[in-house]
């Protein structure tokens, strides 16, 4: 097999003394895929899985994981055609690896990501987006936040529309190859405004969270 | 049916890896009922125990049916006309 390919999630199991067992898909947010995967995990309120992995287990306890698997919603770093990727919420973590598989190959293609949240204070990998795009001219982020702005911030808080994504993603002309994840219901929306933009739907790939994703 | 919630084929790779030896989410794959072309991986995954179903992401008709059993499994691909497979080089000849 070749190990070398990108895979984008793990399926964590997790089983009850009764015998009861659930399974939950989560994304890779690291780039190198050794034998090590890091995994961020968001708690949804009557989640069944989420809240076992982020209050209950701890370290050096085992997981049953199977993976990693799944190669379609993967950035390859062969080549420097322009990126787009559109993030909702906790969608940000495939992107993630995607941008962090891009700094390690310095094979700089221009990205950009257009990142929805509810606050601020909501924004996975704030810092290390931040500090990513400041050393890094081939890289810039932008913000949407849906709840409430950070003081000072230039609009008020809203959800992703057309018009945002005209003012910061990379031009439909440019052909981008983009990458867009998150609840449902973002997705879909996103995907509807790029394709009216005139951006090539057999370019835009997608990950949906299934209904109980949440909202960003 | 609709109304029942699913999430992305992407997620079916687990269930699919035990049966197959390549990533079939990956892989395109045409509709039988409506012709749509696509990757897997973009299909309606509907999972209940003890099987899950590809949906097209179109027309909703059932693309692959996999129940599985102790022992065996049970596999059902006739809402496909074809799978197109990435075969890494040099192997293809």
């Amino acid at each position: 097999m070749a190990r070398s390919r990108r895979r984008q999630h793990v399926d964590v199991r997790l089983r009850a003394s009764d015998g009861y067992t659930a399974v939950r898909s989560y994304s890779i947010a690291n780039a190198a895929h050794g034998d090590r995967v890091e995994l961020t995990v968001e708690q949804v309120a009557d989640g069944e899985v989420s809240p076992y992995l982020v209050h209950t287990l701890s370290p050096g306890d085992p997981l049953e994981i199977r993976g990693p698997l799944g190669g379609w919603f993967v950035w390859r770093p062969v080549s420097l055609e322009p990126v787009q990727l559109v993030a909702g919420g906790s969608g940000i973590v495939p992107l993630m690896a995607m941008i962090r598989t891009r700094a390690q190959t310095h094979l700089h293609a221009p990205f950009r990501l257009i990142y929805s949240v509810r606050t601020l204070e909501a924004t996975i990998y704030s810092a290390e987006l931040q500090q990513r795009a400041a050393e890094d001219d081939g890289l810039s982020v932008a913000y949407v936040y849906t709840r409430a702005t950070p003081p000072g911030w230039p609009r008020a808080a809203q959800r992703i529309d057309a018009a945002l994504i005209a003012e910061n993603a990379l031009p439909a002309k440019e052909n981008p190859a983009c990458f867009v994840c998150g609840p449902t219901a973002f997705v879909e929306a996103v995907a509807e405004f790029l394709g009216e933009a005139g951006y090539d739907s057999s370019r835009i790939k997608t990950e949906r969270f299934g209904p109980s994703g949440g909202t960003s | 049916m609709s109304s029942r919630s699913y999430c992305d084929g992407n997620a079916a790779a687990g269930e699919l890896r035990d049966i197959f030896a390549v990533d079939i989410t990956a892989a395109a794959g045409q509709c039988a009922a409506c012709g749509m072309i696509g990757a897997l991986a973009q299909g309606h995954l509907y999972a209940f125990e003890p099987g899950i179903v590809v949906r097209c992401a179109v027309c909703e008709h059932p693309l692959v049916r996999l129940v599985k059993g102790p022992g065996r499994a049970w596999l059902d691909l006739r809402g496909l006309v074809y799978l197109q497979l990435e075969v890494p080089s040099g192997q293809n000849s």
